[in-house]
């Protein structure tokens, strides 16, 4: 909606701004205004949460006096427009104050935390990825057949199934039953700490240092969560491609290169698939945004030391610095994996141009 | 024999004579392409047993499911008159079960009066009014779809207090922006038509416009995509209680109840599995069924 609105503005500016000028403007404005309402959706939660934010600085045996300095320095006493400003300013500097739970900056905790979610939820759509694409394009091109109806069969289930639940089963058969993988958890006890940190995710850390040891017992603690979250995405990239690849199949352009006697390989993968691409990153991109937000409930039940078990156990805290920062940080993602595949559309697609 | 024959030819015929036929018709062949798809239908079972396992629970349930009983916690499926089997304060999990049917639908069914009705005002405010309205409710929404859900619901959920009513709301404050996307579509394809015109031209307001001739014409769309939430939002309030924020104990919640069986997942699996199980039912009984009114009420989208 913004998008046109600018180029109306643009309109009247006249030809001078280039198309491209006036779109990443409109661009930066959506971007913007997403953003501060994301704030003011969390600065309003913070408000009306029945904590008083005062008592949870001081404690409760603070004098009167103390309380109303508190009170001012947070500058509650300032409208509460003010105080949105205030909270715009510090969160923009990457200030989301102290966390309660751990005595430390919410920022610091975050960045702590956040490389863990990320090595999940990048295997997670890698896995999706690699086994949805081929499942999704099958099942368009042989459609009907027994691999459209697995493709469906896995489509419905993982739309179905709780992720909690489904991870529990995993846990009692995979660990519990069969011993396959290593239990809760990111890596064994004895292979704490030996690696030192470079991206802070520990598979590419292992990788990178040679500890081959520590890269097997980090990948069989990761496997099972990853092909759970996998399995996710993997339900919806396929339901996507296979509707994406239906379309391109039934058009003219289709028929008219198997009239040409085009080798079947080629008219679905060189042809078709070929059309399919942008679309197919866009959804790509947005399954990989659904697994940083997924990794919430899959974090608690692997005891995952990731961003999602950070915030839910801030909430049980009542630690809302921790629980509004985190909501922010993935938010921001979010919006910007977004905005990411907005753009690629626009750019990419001759038909959007 | 006869009259039903006369009902269904009153149902079938070609030319019907008042309003009332033609729409009852129009059910009625919707009813019969529904009943053909036999995965909608099994889905569709699946809800009435749902539904008549909440309302006899009283009835159907073998034991109190809040009475404790430690001398016979955790016994397997079958042991000692446990259907199946007990949870770890001894409670009857298959009377549980029931219960907790009760508290699914009322959850469902608060979220249903709230959300799509939302999304529906503010959906047909914004198409027909156009303008700048337009543009600051589509932002809103736009703000609301860029959300993560579960987080969102999680830190309203944080902000309001744990339980099942603070749950639907925040489940409902995440869940209008599709619906509101979906009746703005319909609201801007309805608003230039001719017979629009017409009824503008006979004087009619806005607000009679939209709530009588352009809301009517949304709800086909909305009934759909209702049903293919359902399954999501049932996901939702179960991932909510499954982490303490829905329903509290001992409400037999089916999420809390998972959550509780969550400690003994490796000796005694019955606990944490079954209401598992009832979940997974649920959800996929209402994703069959909306696959199905879809292919009734939007034979288009169905081909894909």
């Amino acid at each position: 909606m913004a998008d046109q609105n600018a180029n109306q503005t643009g309109g009247r500016l006249g030809p001078p701004v280039p198309l491209w000028a006036r779109k990443s403007l409109a661009t930066v404005a959506t971007v913007a205004a997403t953003l501060l309402g994301l704030l003011f959706v969390t600065f309003m939660i913070g408000r009306v949460m029945p904590i008083d934010p005062v008592l949870a600085v001081i404690g409760e045996r603070a004098t009167q006096e103390q309380y109303d300095a508190t009170f001012r320095e947070l500058g509650l006493d300032q409208p509460l427009l003010v105080q949105f400003g205030i909270y715009v300013g510090d969160v923009l500097q990457g200030e989301f104050g102290k966390s309660i739970r751990t005595g430390q900056e919410v920022t610091t905790d975050i960045a702590r935390v956040f490389p863990a979610t990320l090595e999940l939820a990048t295997l997670g759509t890698l896995i999706g990825v690699i086994l949805g694409v081929p499942l999704g394009v099958l099942a368009a091109v042989r459609r009907g057949s027994w691999i459209d109806q697995v493709a469906r069969f896995v489509g419905l289930i993982g739309y179905s199934m709780p992720i909690f639940w489904l991870g529990l089963v995993g846990l009692l058969i995979f660990y519990g039953i069969l011993g396959w993988v290593a239990g809760p958890g990111r890596l064994g006890i004895f292979y704490q700490g030996i690696v030192e940190p470079i991206t802070g995710m520990i598979l590419v850390d292992a990788a990178l240092r040679g500890e081959w040891t520590v890269f097997r017992n980090a990948f069989s603690h990761i496997i099972l969560p990853a092909a759970l979250l996998g399995y996710y995405s993997l339900a919806y990239i396929s339901r996507m491609t296979r509707s994406f690849m239906l379309e391109q199949l039934n058009s003219e352009y289709v028929t008219t290169a198997r009239v040409k006697g085009l080798s079947e390989r080629h008219v679905i993968w060189g042809h078709a698939f070929r059309n399919i691409r942008i679309q197919l990153v866009t959804v790509i991109a947005l399954a990989y945004a659904n697994l940083l937000e997924g990794s919430v409930l899959t974090e608690i039940i692997f005891a995952w030391p990731g961003l999602g078990s950070y915030i839910t156990t801030s909430l049980l805290a009542n630690d809302m610095n921790s629980v509004l920062g985190g909501t922010i940080v993935i938010g921001t993602i979010f919006v910007g994996i977004n905005i990411f595949s907005d753009l690629l559309y626009r750019f990419f697609d001759p038909r959007a141009k | 024999m006869s009259t039903s024959q006369g009902l269904r030819a009153w149902l079938l015929t070609e030319e019907p004579t008042s309003r009332r036929q033609a729409r009852m018709a129009a059910w009625y062949k919707g009813w019969l392409t529904l009943r053909s798809n036999t995965l909608a239908m099994l889905g569709l079972m699946v809800l009435v047993v749902l539904l008549l396992a909440a309302i006899f629970a009283p009835l159907l349930a073998t034991h109190d499911p809040f009475a404790q009983d430690l001398g016979q916690r955790l016994l397997a499926p079958g042991e000692g008159g446990h259907l199946l089997g007990t949870d770890s304060l001894g409670r009857d999990i298959y009377s549980r079960l029931l219960y907790g049917a009760r508290i699914s639908i009322y959850i469902v069914a608060l979220v249903v009066m709230v959300a799509p009705v939302v999304g529906l005002i503010v959906g047909t405010v914004a198409g027909y009014a156009g303008g700048w309205i337009d543009v600051l409710l589509m932002r809103m929404t736009d703000i609301f779809l860029a959300f993560p859900r579960l987080i969102l619901a999680l830190a309203f959920v944080a902000a309001l207090g744990a339980g099942i009513e603070n749950a639907v709301l925040a489940i409902s404050l995440t869940a209008w922006p599709p619906y509101a996307r979906i009746a703005r579509a319909e609201t801007l394809t309805i608003r230039n038509s001719d017979y629009i015109h017409a009824i503008r031209l006979q004087g009619a307001g806005p607000l009679r416009i939209v709530t009588q001739h352009i809301w009517p014409l949304c709800i086909s769309s909305l009934v759909i995509r209702v049903t293919l939430d359902m399954a999501g939002i049932i996901l939702t309030a179960a991932g909510l209680g499954f982490l303490g924020l829905g329903a509290q104990p001992p409400s037999p919640e089916w999420g809390a109840m998972i959550s509780e069986g969550r400690k003994y997942i490796l000796d005694s699996w019955w606990v944490a599995t079954i209401p598992g199980i009832a979940i997974f039912s649920i959800s996929l009984a209402f994703n069959l069924l909306g696959d199905g009114l879809r292919d009734v009420l939007d034979p288009k989208e169905g081909q894909s």
